[in-house]
């Protein structure tokens, strides 16, 4: 179940005056099970691209195919792909709308034509899956706390039983533990269902801690495509497009500056510590 | 008496049904004192729901309390007739730059506030050209907000709260929505306004690297103030402050990790420079 994007170009406002392009000949390929992070400064395309890959957005040039079949193509059955490539937009909590938490999550899978028993059967799994307890399933989702309302969100897609699930910036707004929490279930999530995830995001740590590939976007187009040691390699660049590489990564650097021969390659906590341990093993030695 | 004190400050919540009937209240601020001095930075921590935003709102007269008093430069916000000398003393900027900017043009929105405040013409202009050199915006004056990335308008909302001449601003969130560059960006411009006009900082952030250089941290747990102190205090508190669903700049985590394996590193370690000094420190002993 792979996504192919082929040179694909999209302008807003394409023959008027005022038109701007927003993603320029982008070129990717996502295959099955990855995580995914893509960053970008604000304005940098991410949002537009991630809106193509369920075709809420249709390209100005190029082609872009769910598992070998053209999304643009006449025949193609684009409510099915919504189901399978799911997208949460930022602050998807502010979509909620059902009287109660459980009808809310039923909304999606109804809507695909499911038997009863089995939208209330994925409804319960989706909020299971996100973490959620019993308790709130009859509450009003406009009495929960920012967390627990970004999880039912979530949990509506989930219902869809997507094959690629997009997030947008999933953890704006949420305290460090509601951070930790969503991330790590969205981790566990792929890992159980074997799903793509791909993440948006302006939190360089997260990203680095996560993901098994990075994204970069720069002005519509492709600046890095890699491993996070490799892309956060180039903090200096990510720094001119807006962008860091996560804290830990600069502290590496002050203490390669000051002489300690650490490796540049360290993107979370647990390398960082590793490497300092070490590096002090090691001159013991000497 | 400081620019803001809040002495035994109780705030409700309450929920009532259709009827109108109270179905139950949430205590969202309880018991807060506070003495914040003109000039000072004051940082406010907790998870989502401690009742952060709530009190914030306090400070200039969005809500009154329940129970107990504040005084804004030694005026009581209950008092109907100090409204708009506190709303003037003490500014208010929010999480959604989209959601604060009204004007066509960057200079205009700037003049809002004074011009409502009936300030002469010529006055206005020059208020505006200083509020927006003191957040590294006067380039932009005549573009239209839109334009702007998200630091940017974020910096025209805190030029427009300056413009007004408060001797207090009180952020809410400013960079949650913010990609890194963004959040630099606000977050020097709101040290420069402390440093150099002195006006009195507010900010309640989840970032905590933001809080480093405040001379005070509040941190807010089920509506009361928990834990205070200068920074360096509250970081050595980690485990207390994962309790709270908070975390430590990554910086001191590393430093925290490190102390656990046997380094001989002092508690709340803040910048990379510190710790590069304590691992200095580690290095001689060897």
């Amino acid at each position: 179940m792979s996504i192919i994007i082929d040179k694909v170009s999209h302008v807003y406002g394409e023959h008027t005056a005022m038109a701007v392009k927003a993603l320029n000949e982008i070129s990717l390929v996502i295959p099955d099970g990855q995580f995914i992070g893509l960053i970008g400064h604000t304005g940098s395309g991410k949002s537009t691209l991630v809106q193509h890959l369920n075709g809420l957005m249709k390209a100005t040039s190029g082609a872009i195919y769910f598992n070998g079949e053209d999304i643009d193509a006449d025949g193609f059955n684009r409510k099915l792909l919504r189901s399978k490539v799911g997208l949460v937009f930022q602050y998807p909590e502010h979509q909620l709308f059902e009287v109660d938490v459980f009808t809310d999550v039923c909304f999606g899978p109804k809507n695909l034509g499911l038997s009863k028993k089995e939208v209330e059967l994925r409804a319960y799994e989706a909020l299971k899956l996100v973490g959620l307890d019993d308790d709130y399933f009859y509450q009003s989702p406009f009495d929960l706390s920012g967390g627990q309302k970004r999880r039912v969100a979530i949990a509506g897609v989930l219902a869809m039983k997507p094959e690629v699930l997009i997030l947008d910036e999933p953890t704006a707004g949420l305290d460090p533990k509601g951070r930790d929490e969503i991330l790590d279930q969205i981790f566990r999530l792929k890992n159980e269902m074997g799903i793509t995830v791909i993440l948006v995001s302006h939190s360089m740590e997260d990203v680095a801690k996560y993901v098994d590939r990075i994204i970069v976007m720069n002005k519509g187009s492709i600046l890095y495509d890699d491993e996070p040691r490799e892309v956060f390699r180039h903090y200096e660049a990510l720094e001119e497009v807006g962008l860091a590489a996560p804290q830990v990564t600069y502290i590496m650097k002050e203490l390669r500056d000051h002489g300690y021969e650490v490796s540049d390659e360290v993107t979370t906590i647990d390398e960082a510590k590793e490497e300092i341990i070490r590096y002090f093993k090691n001159s013991v030695r000497k | 008496m400081g620019i803001i004190e809040v002495k035994d400050l109780v705030y409700e919540y309450i929920r009532r049904d259709e009827e109108g009937n109270v179905e139950g209240i949430t205590t969202a601020v309880d018991d807060v004192n506070l003495d914040i001095a003109q000039g000072d930075f004051v940082a406010i921590l907790g998870h989502n729901g401690s009742g952060k935003s709530t009190l914030a709102k306090h400070l200039n007269a969005i809500l009154y309390p329940a129970e107990g008093t504040v005084w804004v430069d030694g005026k009581d916000t209950k008092q109907d007739q100090y409204l708009w000398d506190i709303r003037q003393t003490a500014g208010m900027v929010f999480q959604n730059p989209d959601n604060q900017i009204i004007g066509q043009m960057v200079e205009e929105d700037v003049g809002f506030g004074p011009e409502n405040m009936g300030v002469p013409t010529k006055e206005i202009w020059e208020r505006v050209e200083e509020s927006l050199k003191a957040v590294g915006m006067y380039e932009f004056r005549k573009s239209s907000p839109n334009k702007l990335s998200g630091g940017q308008k974020q910096r025209v909302s805190i030029a427009g709260v300056i413009a007004m001449h408060p001797k207090c601003i009180i952020l809410d969130e400013p960079t949650a929505m913010l990609d890194p560059k963004g959040r630099k960006e606000v977050i020097r411009a709101v040290r420069a306004l402390n440093d150099v006009e002195r006006i009195t900082v507010i900010l309640i952030t989840h970032y905590m690297e933001e809080v480093i250089y405040a001379d005070r941290v509040y941190v807010m747990d089920k509506g009361k103030i928990t834990l205070q102190g200068t920074p360096r205090e509250v970081f050595s508190e980690v485990d207390r402050l994962r309790d709270l669903r908070l975390d430590v700049p990554q910086v001191t985590v590393l430093a925290h990790e490190l102390r656990k394996e046997g380094f001989p590193i002092p508690r709340g370690i803040l910048t990379k420079q510190e710790f590069r000094e304590a691992i200095d420190q580690c290095r001689q002993m060897l």
